[in-house]
């Protein structure tokens, strides 16, 4: 298993290259030009220099390097800087954004907190929501419930967040007034009432991506609790004569928590991309609306290190998932 | 003896196997009404714009703001029945703008989802059929499947617009540019079916059986695995249609999509997203119909599952 682990993580990192270099090249071949904003008074010079300034003026793959190096080396000297105070980095260039002018990291950690409330939240909710439901779905098929639990889950995953999300608003915020349809990021939530205000505002981004989540998962509960019900060892246990609350959640239940866990492991890095909507509805300033306010902005560094990171998260996720599969599932080996 | 007339009733006419799939389809009551409302949306979209015949575009601003009919009937606003869902703020008709809308949301989605289908059955069954590619093809496609996809789409739009636009018009050009990106990005769950499915089917011995007698690769392929292959191709594609609809809205959502003057579902809703507080309708029309599509060519492929699943069907 942990050879298994290490082996992976090693062919992780010509993946996490490739795709950096993917997303790079992307954003090379774009004709999108970080100086196109700039007034057009500016002498040409001038603005070659600047260009200069942005570290425009080198071949790409010398860019490419220097980025990698920034990412994988600087940045990491920085944190432990901070962290223990010590003087590794040694004023060495950071990743700058061309909008903030500022490193790239620490607006990407301004914005970490309002997305891993959000979507963090929401997740947990649909994950919570979803099992019990897939569960009693699955034991009893074909009944109220489970038709009605297959026509939410329909509903969750084919109208689309935007929709659910705007609906909400209109409902919710316009005519009943009860929830505020932006999420204000300055709340300081340090008394009772500022928590309250603090749950009100989450309520309606964490519903609708909660809706998504548990639509998919409670699918996923419910047939690989039907998979397993059929099973002869639940005849078995139910032969044996153990109660059948005993067979359902010990027996049952745990041998199809297995698949679903790694499912429940792929979909945070969706999640994460996902939010990238929702978080627009909602105006929640997360990272979700940073990358989009820096692909507007032609913010070629900001773009590329969060693409980036969105990759890593999956590439990590995967990992998760398929290592917790083998820890899970004795019968699945993979020396 | 044996009355010959006898015995010709009671042998039931030969039937092929796309009636027992019919069959099983009609008893799935979702997909049913599933297929009913996208053969209408489709109607809706295609000879409704003739039917109607109110031109999308044209600016009323005399007219601006009206609200849809049943509102009309039991408040007193501005509306009119000659423009039964209301105009929006320059006076352009709502009805026609969904239904110029759906055309262009649904031709989307269908073109993206043919593109992916054709790429990841391409990739699928070279993976499959021929060991040598296997390896390569299938580190690629899950190369591909650890991208940040959504992310790398809007990067994607905001970077060939402007190019596209100027070789082929903005309008022409922004399709071309979403339908491929959405297809190149959605492919690889296709050609993983599809390969999985073709490694199966290719070590049966009516395939051996074909070879044998010297059939060519190709041959084989488009003779006997391929029309093998084509369940698990359809239910893909209905998946297929219904992630590129939400995609495309979700892009045009976030402005990366067509351009202002252009209006698709997504479009539309992301348009009135501002003034929804005053004028709810224009946010839930166009939403309800993309939910609603979706909807239905999901139950569409929930009951092509069951249909085309030999072990379901006749039960």
């Amino acid at each position: 298993m942990l050879t298994y682990t290490i082996r992976r993580l090693i062919l992780a990192i010509p993946t996490l290259l490739f795709i950096a270099l993917v997303i790079f090249l992307l954003l090379e071949l774009a004709p999108g030009d970080p100086m196109a904003e700039m007034p057009l008074t500016i002498p040409p010079e001038v603005k070659e220099r600047m260009r200069e300034a942005l570290g425009l003026g080198q071949p790409w793959y010398i860019r490419f390097y220097l980025w990698l190096y920034q990412f994988f080396v600087v940045e990491p000297q920085y944190w432990i800087d901070a962290l223990f105070g010590t003087n590794l980095a040694d004023g060495a260039q950071r990743i700058i954004s061309f909008q903030s002018r500022s490193p790239v990291f620490d607006t990407i950690a301004e914005r970490i907190p309002q997305t891993l409330w959000v979507v963090g939240m929401s997740y947990v909710v649909g994950v919570i929501i979803a099992l019990p439901i897939g569960i009693i779905s699955a034991y009893r098929q074909y009944s109220w419930f489970d038709n009605l639990g297959t026509f939410i889950s329909m509903v969750g995953f084919s109208v689309p967040t935007f929709f659910t999300g705007v609906l909400l608003i209109v409902i919710f915020s316009v005519n009943l007034g009860w929830f505020p349809s932006i999420y204000d990021t300055t709340l300081v939530v340090n008394d009772w009432s500022s928590f309250l205000m603090q749950l009100r505002q989450m309520a309606m981004p964490v519903f609708v991506l909660a809706l998504y989540n548990a639509a998919q998962i409670s699918r996923f509960m419910r047939a690989s609790m039907l998979d397993n019900l059929g099973q002869d060892y639940v005849r078995t246990a139910r032969a044996k004569g153990m109660r059948e609350r005993v067979v359902v959640l010990k027996h049952v239940l745990r041998n199809s928590l297995i698949p679903v866990v790694t499912v429940i492991a792929l979909g945070v890095p969706q999640v994460f991309g996902g939010a990238i909507i929702t978080e627009q509805v909602f105006k929640v300033n997360g990272l979700g609306q940073l990358l989009i306010i820096a692909i507007h902005g032609n913010d070629v560094p900001m773009i590329l290190t969060l693409t980036f990171i969105f990759a890593v998260l999956i590439v990590i996720f995967n990992l998760i998932a398929d290592v917790l599969y083998g820890f899970l599932d004795p019968r699945i080996r993979y020396d | 003896m044996t009355d010959p007339s006898l015995d010709m009733s009671t042998v039931a006419p030969t039937r092929n196997q796309w009636w027992d799939v019919w069959d099983q389809f009609k008893s799935h009551r979702g997909a049913v009404i599933g297929a009913m409302f996208l053969i209408f949306i489709t109607l809706f979209v295609v000879v409704g714009p003739w039917l109607y015949g109110v031109d999308p575009a044209k600016l009323d601003i005399r007219n601006k703001d009206m609200r849809p009919f049943y509102l009309g009937l039991f408040t007193d606003v501005k509306w009119s029945w000659t423009r039964p869902l209301g105009t929006d703020h320059l006076g352009r008709d709502i009805m026609a703008n969904l239904m110029q809308g759906g055309k262009i949301s649904l031709a989307v989605g269908w073109v993206a989802m043919l593109l992916a289908l054709v790429l990841g059955t391409l990739v699928g069954v070279f993976a499959g059929f021929f060991k040598r590619l296997d390896g390569p093809l299938m580190r690629f496609t899950d190369l591909v499947l650890s991208l940040p996809l959504l992310p790398l789409l809007l990067v994607m739009m905001l970077l060939f617009r402007d190019p596209l636009r100027a070789s082929f018009g903005p309008e022409t050009g922004i399709f071309i540019l979403i339908v491929t990106g959405i297809g190149i990005t959605s492919w690889m769950h296709t050609a993983r079916i599809v390969r999985g499915d073709i490694l199966a089917i290719k070590e049966r011995e009516f395939v051996l059986a074909a070879r044998s007698i010297g059939t060519p690769p190709r041959r084989v392929i488009m003779r006997h695995l391929l029309p093998n292959v084509m369940s698990p191709i359809m239910v893909s594609a209905t998946l297929g249609l219904a992630t590129a609809i939400i995609t495309e809205s979700a892009l045009s959502f976030l402005g990366l999509g067509f351009p202002s003057d252009f209006p698709t579902w997504g479009k539309i809703l992301f348009d009135s997203v501002d003034r929804m507080t005053n004028f709810p309708e224009r946010v839930i029309w166009p939403g309800l119909a993309i939910s609603l599509t979706v909807l239905s060519v999901n139950y569409i492929g929930d009951g092509l599952r069951d249909a085309l699943d030999p072990r379901i069907r006749g039960l």
